[in-house]
Formats: C-alpha cells, structure tokens, sequence
C-alpha cells in the first residue's frame, strides 16, 4: 500500500481541514470559513493567474466547505479550467466538482461539454472514465443531446477498454433515464444484450443495470436477455467459490451480480423455452440448497451475502408463482428465519413471508407460522420488525384463523407504537368484517377497537360498523346491547357515542324490554355524554334524540324538555340551534303517523365497497392489499342484505345519518315527505365512488358534458323490450364496450346497477354517463339528481359500476334515456339507449280467486279503462315459455282462473308514488291461428294503454 | 437503485455525501439530519432497515462513523448491507485500517474508490483490485 501522506501534495488544504476541526463552536468555524471564502474570491479575482496546482488547491477548498454545508457560489469557471489540464488530479478534481457542484441547467454546461468531448476522444482511458463518470452524474438535456449518439458506439466497441464500459452502460443508462426520446437503441439492442456474456463480470455488472431499466420499458425488444441471464446465472450459481477469485467475497461467488441477474429476470414470466426453465430451476434450486449447507465461513459477511442471493432468489419464485414445490420450500427456508438471531434476517423473513402468502401455492404453510409470528409481533424489540410481523399476520389471514389473529392484533394494539396504530385499526377492522361469520363478533370487535384505540378509529371505520348493522338485521339486538354496555364507562371515546348514538335510536327498542335498560336509562345514558362531545357528535344526539321520541313516546316530555332548554334552542352553533327547533316542533305538531314515517328506521345502506378498505388502499398505495377477495365477499352479501331501497332524499328524514348530516334538513324544513308536486319518475342516480367518501351521498357537482348528446340508438326500442320482463342481462354490446344490467324494484322503488365493460386493451378517457327523462317525463319529472362522478378512466378489460335508485312518482310511458359518452383512442364515442325502466316494473303481484278476478274485471268496465290488441305470435307458443314472460312482468299469473285453461290471466297492482294502479290481464293464444288476443284493464287509461304496448311486443 | 450514501459520525457530522438523484441543496441537510437521527436512535440489537419516507435506509456502524444507504423499495437489502462493508474494506486496504480523519482528509480520494463502485445508483464494481487500480495508478504517478 501506498504511504498515504496526508493531505497529500496540498498543504494549504490540510491546514484549513485542521483548523475547522479545531474549532470549538460552530460560530468560530463559521468564521474560519468566512475568512478562507474571502481569501479563495481574492485569489480568483487577483491580477495574478493561477497555476494549475493552485487552482486545484483552491476547488478542492470549496468542495470541502461545500460538504460541509454552505453554499458555494463562485469558482465554477476555475473548475470547468480544471478540465481542460493534463494532469489527471487537476481534471480530476474539476470534475469532482462539477458533478457535486453543477446542476444540471447550469449555463456552463456547454463548456463541460466541449472538456467532456476532448476527453472522450482523447483515447487514454483514465480521462475517458472521468469525462463519462461526470455525464452520468450530471445527465442533462444537453449533454444527452451532446453524447447520446456517442456513448453506445463506446459501450460496444471492440476495443474499449473494461472499465470504459463499465462507464459508459451506466453513462447510457442515466441519459436514457433522463432524456429516452434521444437514446435509440435500435440496432444496438442486441449487442448490448450480449455484454451479459462479456468474460469480465465488471462489466456484465454494470450492463445488468442498464439491460434491467431497458427491459422494464421495452421487454419485447429485450426478450433475448432471458436465456443469457439464466446460462450466466447457471454458471455463477454452480462454479466453485476459488472460480471467480476476485468477484468472490466471503467465499461467495459474485453476490452482487447473482442478485442483479435473478432481478432481471423478475422483469419477465416464467421462460418459455423448457431447456431454459429447466435450468433455472435448477438454479433456483441450488441457490435454496446452497442456504442449507453448513457455513463456508462463521463470519457474517459470508452468510449475509448467501442470503441476500437466497432472498432475491424468492422474490423470484413468488414473481412467476407457478412452482408449488419451490414456494413451499423457500417457506420452509424462511420459516427458519423467523427465529434467527439476527434480526437483520428476522426482518426480511417477515417481509417476504408477506408476499408468499398471498400465493395460493403456499398460503397455508406460510400459515404454519402463525405461532411465531404471533410471538414477535409481542416479543421484538424493534419497531420495524414487529410493522412486518403485523403486515404478515394480515396477509396470512384466512377465515380459519381470523378470530385468533384479531384478537391478537387487538391486544398488541393497547400497547402498539402510535406511529403504526392508525393502520392496525384499519386492518383489524378490514380483517373483521371480511371474515366475520358472526357477526356478533364483528361488533364486538369494533367496539373494542373504539375503546383500545379511540383516537385512531377514523370516520370510515365507524360509518362501516354502522352500515353492516343496519343492513343485517339478525346483529342489531345484539349491537344495540353491547354498546349500552360500552357506554356504561365512566370515560368513553366520542366515536363510542357516535355509534351508540346511533344504533340506539335507531335500535333502542330491542333491548328497551329489560328494565335495566329501559327507554328512560338508554337516553339519560346518553345525554350524560353530550356535555363533553363536539358539535358534530352533539348534533348525531340530536337525531337520536327524536328518533327516541318516535320510538318510545313515553320520553317525550323529557326529551322535548331537553330540547327546549336554552343550552339547545339559543345554542349558538346555528346547526345545533336548527336541529333542537325543528325537533321540538315536529315532534310537538307531527300526529304519530307521520312521526312513524318521517323517522322511520333506516332503510338498508346499497351495498358498495368498504370504505375502510378504499382507505387503507389510499394510505398504502394502489396494489398494497389484495382486495379482489373481499370485494367478491361483499358482493355476495350485498345480495343477502340488499333488496332494500333508500328512499329518495327528499321523501323521508329517516336519521342521524353517518354523516352527521340529516338528509336534506340543511336545504329545507324537514317536513317535505309531502312531495311537492306531482310528477312521474324521478330517478336519481349516485355512482358508487361519489358515496364512498363521507359514507353517504356527496355531493361532487354534476357533470357537465359540453357535446351534445347523441339521439337514442335505432335498436333501442327493441333494446327496451329485451328488458320488461327480465331484470338482468346485457343491455348493449358493440366492439368496444359492454354494458350490462342488474336490478331490483320493491314497491315504487327500484335500483339498477348499470356495469359498463371496456371490451379493448386501450383505456377509455374522459367516461361519462348522464340519465335524463324526455318529453313527457320532463315535464312532469320531480328533480334528477345526478352524482356522476364515475371514474372517468376506465382501463383495457376493466367494469365500472354504477347505481341508479329510481323512484316512481305516477304512471309514466316513456322510458328514461341514458347517454354514455367517452373517448377511444381519441375519437369521441357519444351513444344514447333506453333505460330499460317500464311501467310494469313496479307491480306488485297480487294472488287472488276466480271470483274476485272476474267481479274486478267487471269494475273496470269503463271503454277507456281497458285496452285490447290482436297480434301475430312472434316466437313459438310454448306455454311455460309464456308462464315465464307472464311472471317476469311482475304480475301475479293466476291458475285455475280463467275457465279456458289455454287463457292466461294476471292481476297485479303498480306502485306510484301517487297513487296505485290495478291491472288485471287476459292473454288469449290461439294455436292455430298463431295469434293472440291481448287485454288489459286498470283503473288508469294510459297504464292500459301502455302495459299492452309493451306486452305485444313480447310474445 | 440507490439514492444516496452517507458517511456520518456520531456527532452528526457529514463526513462524504453522494446523491445519486438531484435533491436540492437546502433540502440536503435537512434529509441528513433526520436520517442520522433515525439511525443514532437506534439500539444495537434493532435491524439495520428503517423505512424512511419513501424509500429505505440501510445502515451499517463502525466505530464511530456511521454508513447509510437509501434505496429504492426493488433493491435487495442485504445485498447492499454487504456493499456497504465491501466499500469499507477497500477503504481499509487503500488508507491500512481507515479512520474518521482519512476520510475527511482524502475526500477526493475516497470519491474516486466510491464512483469506481457505484455509479449513477447502480453498483459497477465489486472487485476490490479492480476498484483501486486507478487509485493506484494515480499514485504512481505522483511518485515519480
């Protein structure tokens, strides 16, 4: 080794380090380099020019005070000098600086450039490395623009030495990474995927970078890498530790370059080629072996270096995540791990174990850990580490052994570090509902998850809970029960009251049979909690307050005494102030009845994403949780629980809502169950995203489309058609889109899922969808509400959902229109269909006897009540096909009626919300002419008028 | 890749800064600052892994100078704790047992030794005569 003589040649700057260490306060070093600044400036400026030496002296001063943290705002010129000197310390030194020193929009960049040119083609190898090695740090547009052309040319030259290459890969890769539109690799691709076979790892090294960044954004171009990479691999992986001499470190061949070649590889699938995958599963396979063997050396060096290679090595299994036999061995060898001294390994185990359990290959031997894991999320000391014991405990997660995983997730929570504890709220609730069987363990869960963790249970939490009780009717005694209980405690968190707030006014009468919790008990509960909460919460109360009222009307005068002290109604909080009036009159003026209807229990929430899980995506990233399982889960149980239809928003108060907000009190008196005035359908449409936020609907501005839209498509009459006597199917197909159709009515009440499908590979941009009612419609319509805040990005082969609540207001014979507008690769597509909403679809089948049939037919003699057409058949005339189509309509198809039994006849009556119309039905075949003789009466004219429009249509 | 490296000592003093993605000056010392106080806090027994913002750190203590490392989530951690005493090794065999002061004192030097092995946050060279060939070729030259 070189005696190194300090400060080597520059005495001067050996003095001035010195000096700055002597420095006993940061104000005297300060000083000191003020002093030198002023000193160096006048040296520059002096009369006098510079020597080389000196210059170098003087920039290496600057640097040092520059990695000391002060600016530096001069000396640039002396450096770019620096360059142009034939001594390779000065040009050193200069270039040093410049890439600290020199960003890259630097004016000075041209004369760099021109230093960087002369050395470039100066041949010397030295000067070649310095001048590359500072266009890699420096990587400007200019410079790019300057050597793009260049450096490939030198990355595979013939006769370019090792090093130079070494540079030049990382020189290009940098430049390719800062400007791509100037690297064209075109006809160097494969000369620079064959440097993976160049004799000297160095360089193989350095190329695998580049190679890897090319590949991830041109993999076809670069596909050849795969073979080279796994024969190069093959070879490293099975030589012996003395074969590579001075790429072995600890008696480990190449660890570095053995990890860069296995993370290539994870930028493509599984080799197609079997010679190719057979060799690197055998790879693959000695590197799990090699972890085995007994250590080559005890130093830790030798074993972090073998692991680092046997991790990579995993992450590559799990990528292509189709070798079962790999997988649950690379657990097994993981598992070990969890329990190794060293917490470095502890640590990555963890991490990794992470992934593996999310592959369905090895999912329940990651679970055979659960012990272990269980013990360090209790036992580590580090926080990091037991982050990933949580992590994996999450993802190992399966209905088998949620409960003991919650509940451990819960105990650790009490003492868990805050840092962490907002997202183990999360998961813990995400966990919860996802695999709650019963759902009594469910609301315990997020009771106590309240209680432990109060302060991190955010609003999506507690919305959630809420939803799930209310749309599940075998928990709501239940929940009503345990949060009295939890409200029991001295001191409770405010979410607490929130929920009990509202599960008890909406619920309280389950448990108000027991004396001990008596309607009385239940409301002085909770208003001995209101004192302490904050508006938002007071205001819930408020709510629950009067929905007391609605359900035990011997509270009233209490409650009405509350609501009329001064505390409520001169509350200066003009929310609080409006709420305590208003309740106080509705529940003074309101008969029973319309207290009963006005604050009627909730109706059940529509069925939707968690918004738990939405946020704990937003707080992780898109691709963080596997959320496609619940997703499925939740859909399933949306059907269970579904059915249910929101009343429209002007039509009921119904309750506090999660919100916080009642519907619509804010716009109006809370009265208006009264419509105001008559129309026919009022259809009101809120995408699912547009609810997820607040948990309830929110209100993103309508959306404005600026073309206008297109006129409904020729075929959609016959569209409409498919639809009355079906609720589900595909509504419309072309090449590029799919839309298809789900829906419920109950009474007046209807909800429609509408599923747009990108049937391409290529987004569509800008989607929008709006919902208006024509002619007729129009003029009698209500109001369209319309929340469309739809993603406006639909990707290749990706569904968008969205959901339509429909309220029928009287009868009404045109059917609503639905305009869909996008763009597809640029081009605007603008196409306008029938919502598939007819009259017949709000009956209400109704059972009766022959006798009753005909004394009804009867009644409904007048010559406008009935209407009659005579048709061709279209179809066969199968009788059950007919049953079917009869059935689909909604009516009831009433047997041993009619004394022709070849006739069919119907009864039913539709739901308005107006009024309600009686429909009775008469289908008469006639076989051998192939016809049918269709009558319909109703107490109204047009709904005869468009019930048999509509049917002739159908058989 | 990598973002940076740092040398620290205890006290928190930079000793060798290396970014290898523009971050802007005002921004340095602050990032510094914080890192090392993440890792100082740190006891011996914790793992040499610390999720910061959006990237980790890997560190790795000799005596008193501190080396940390950011990287980006796709790099293999282990990997670079190993690159990490492999850079101190050549350290050690360029200055024979390497101190604080060497490296405060040969800044320039131990600039060359670091871009011959990471260039542009990628690792180019692992072989430690390889690395130092230059270096020496350089003092050769001085010599004579």
């Amino acid at each position: 080794m070189p005696a190194v003589s300090k400060g080597d040649g520059m005495r001067g700057l050996a003095v001035f380090i010195s000096d700055i260490r002597n420095c006993k306060s940061k104000e005297a070093e300060i000083k000191r380099i003020n002093k030198e600044l002023a000193n160096i400036r006048s040296k520059f400026k002096g009369d006098k020019a510079l020597d080389g030496y000196s210059k170098k002296k003087y920039v290496c001063k600057l640097l040092f005070i520059f990695l000391l943290g002060h600016d530096i705002d001069f000396g640039h010129m002396e450096a770019v000098n620096l360059l142009s000197s034939n001594k390779y310390t000065e040009k050193q030194i200069g270039y040093l600086f410049i890439s600290v020193l020199v960003n890259s929009n630097s004016e000075l960049i041209r004369l760099i450039n021109n230093a960087i040119k002369n050395d470039l083609s100066s041949r010397n190898p030295t000067f070649m490395c310095l001048a590359l090695h500072c266009i890699a740090n420096v990587g400007s547009r200019e410079m790019a623009e300057a050597f793009a052309g260049e450096i490939p040319r030198i990355l595979v030259a013939g006769d370019t030495m090792d090093s130079v290459k070494q540079s030049a890969a990382l020189c290009l890769l940098r430049l390719y990474k800062t400007s791509p539109d100037l690297v064209l690799m075109g006809e160097w691709t494969s000369r620079v995927v064959h440097l993976l076979n160049d004799q000297h790892m160095g360089v193989v090294t350095a190329a695998i970078s580049l190679i890897t960044c090319l590949s991830q954004k041109n993999p076809d171009e670069f596909k050849t890498c795969v073979s080279l990479a796994v024969s190069r691999l093959s070879r490293i992986v099975s030589s012996a530790s003395t074969d590579l001499q001075d790429y072995t470190y600890y008696f480990v061949p190449a660890p570095w370059l053995s990890c860069k070649l296995l993370r290539l590889l994870q930028c493509y699938p599984p080799p197609e080629d079997g010679a190719v995958k057979g060799r690197l599963v055998e790879c693959l396979e000695t590197i799990l072996n090699k972890a085995q063997e007994p250590p080559k050396s005890k130093k830790v060096q030798h074993s972090n270096a073998k692991n680092a290679i046997l991790f990579e090595a995993i992450s590559l299994i799990i990528h292509y995540d189709s070798e079962p036999n790999l997988l649950v061995r690379a657990c097994n060898q993981l598992g070990q791990f969890l329990q190794h001294r060293e917490t470095n390994l502890r640590y990555l185990a963890l991490e990794s174990m992470c992934t593996l359990a999310s592959s369905e290959f090895s999912h329940e031997a990651v679970k055979t850990h659960i012990e272990t894991v269980i013990n360090a999320l209790k036992t580590e000391r580090d926080v990091s580490v037991r982050q990933r014991a949580a992590d994996l405990l999450y993802a190992m997660c399966d209905r088998s052994n949620a409960k003991q995983i919650v509940a451990e997730m819960l105990s650790y929570l009490e003492t868990a570090d805050y840092s962490i504890r907002e997202e183990m709220v999360l998961k813990v609730a995400i966990l919860a509902e996802k695999y709650a069987v019963d759902y009594s363990w469910y609301v315990d869960t997020i009771l106590n998850l309240i209680r432990i963790a109060g302060d991190y249970v955010s609003e999506e939490v507690w919305y959630r809970v809420i939803q799930i009780v209310i749309n599940r009717d075998d928990v709501q005694g239940y929940a009503a029960k345990t949060v009295f209980e939890a409200l029991q405690a001295p001191a409770c968190h405010e979410n607490m009251v929130k929920v009990g707030g509202y599960i008890l006014g909406e619920f309280g009468n389950l448990i108000a049979g027991d004396p001990r919790s008596s309607p009385l008990v239940q409301f002085n509960l909770l208003h001995s909690k209101f004192h302490l909460c904050s508006v938002p919460t007071r205001a819930l109360l408020l709510s629950a307050y009067i929905k007391f009222i609605n359900l035990f009307p011997e509270t009233k005068s209490t409650i009405q005494e509350v609501l009329r002290s001064d505390s409520q109604i001169r509350n200066s909080d003009v929310e609080l102030q409006q709420r305590a009036v208003e309740y106080l009159k509705l529940s003074s003026i309101a008969s029973t009845d319309v207290l009963a209807t006005v604050l009627e229990e909730m109706p059940p929430f529509p069925e939707r994403e968690s918004s738990i899980l939405a946020k704990l995506k937003k707080k992780k990233g898109p691709g963080a949780v596997s959320v496609n399982e619940l997703e499925e889960g939740k859909r399933e149980g949306g059907e269970l629980n579904g059915g249910g239809e929101r009343g429209g928003d002007s039509s009921a108060i119904s309750t506090p809502s999660p919100s916080a907000d009642l519907l619509g009190l804010r716009a109006g008196p809370p009265v208006t169950a009264a419509a105001p005035s008559a129309g026919s359908l009022l259809v009101d449409v809120f995408s699912e995203a547009g609810v997820n936020d607040d948990g309830f609907l929110s209100s993103a501005p309508p959306s404005v489309v600026s073309e206008d839209p297109a006129p409904p498509l020729p075929e959609s009459n016959e569209l409409l058609n498919k639809f009355v006597c079906k609720n589900n199917g595909v509504l419309f197909e072309n090449q590029l889109l799919q839309i298809g159709i789900k829906s419920e009515y109950r009474q007046n009440l209807g909800r429609m899922y509408l599923f747009y499908g990108n049937k391409t590979s290529v987004q569509f941009v800008t989607f929008t969808t709006t919902v208006t009612c024509p002619g007729e419609l129009q003029s009698h319509i209500l109001h369209i509400h319309t929340w469309n805040s739809l993603e406006p990005l639909i990707e290749g082969g990706a569904q968008v959902q969205q959901v339509i609540n429909i309220e029928c207001l009287t009868d009404f014979s045109d059917a609503p229109l639905l305009n869909i507008k996008f763009r597809y690769g640029g081009a605007l597509q603008n196409l306008t269909l029938k919502l598939p909403v007819t009259i017949n679809k709000f009956f209400q089948p109704t059972e009766m006897a022959s006798h009753d049939f005909f004394q009804r037919w009867k009644q409904l003699s007048l010559p406008q009540q009935e209407a009659q057409k005579i048709f061709k058949a279209n179809h066969a005339m199968d009788t059950e096909v007919l049953k079917a189509k009869l059935l689909g309509l909604g009516m009831a198809l009433l047997e041993n009626v009619d004394p022709n039994p070849e006739n069919f006849v119907c009864a039913g009556v539709i739901q308005t919300k107006a009024q309600q119309v009686g429909s009775l039905l008469r289908l008469e075949p006639n076989a051998q002419a192939q016809m049918y003789r269709l009558t319909v009466r109703s107490s109204k004219d047009t709904v005869s008028k468009r019930l048999c429009e509509l049917l002739a249509e159908q058989f | 890749m990598i973002k940076f490296l740092l040398m620290v000592n205890k006290q928190g003093q930079t000793r060798l800064s290396k970014y290898y993605e523009q971050v802007e000056l005002g921004k340095r010392a602050a990032l510094e600052a914080d890192v090392v106080r993440g890792c100082l806090a740190r006891r011996k027994e914790e793992c040499s892994f610390v999720e910061y913002k959006d990237y980790k750190l890997v560190y790795r203590q000799y005596a008193a100078l501190f080396i940390v490392v950011g990287i980006t989530e796709n790099e293999n951690e282990l990997s670079i704790y190993e690159l990490v005493h492999n850079f101190v090794e050549v350290l050690d065999k360029y200055f024979s047992r390497v101190s604080e002061l060497d490296i405060m004192f040969n800044l320039d030097k131990v600039h060359i030794i670091l871009d011959e092995m990471i260039l542009n946050g990628h690792i180019v060279e692992t072989n430690k005569n390889r690395i130092l060939a230059p270096l020496l070729a350089l003092d050769k030259m001085a010599e004579s």
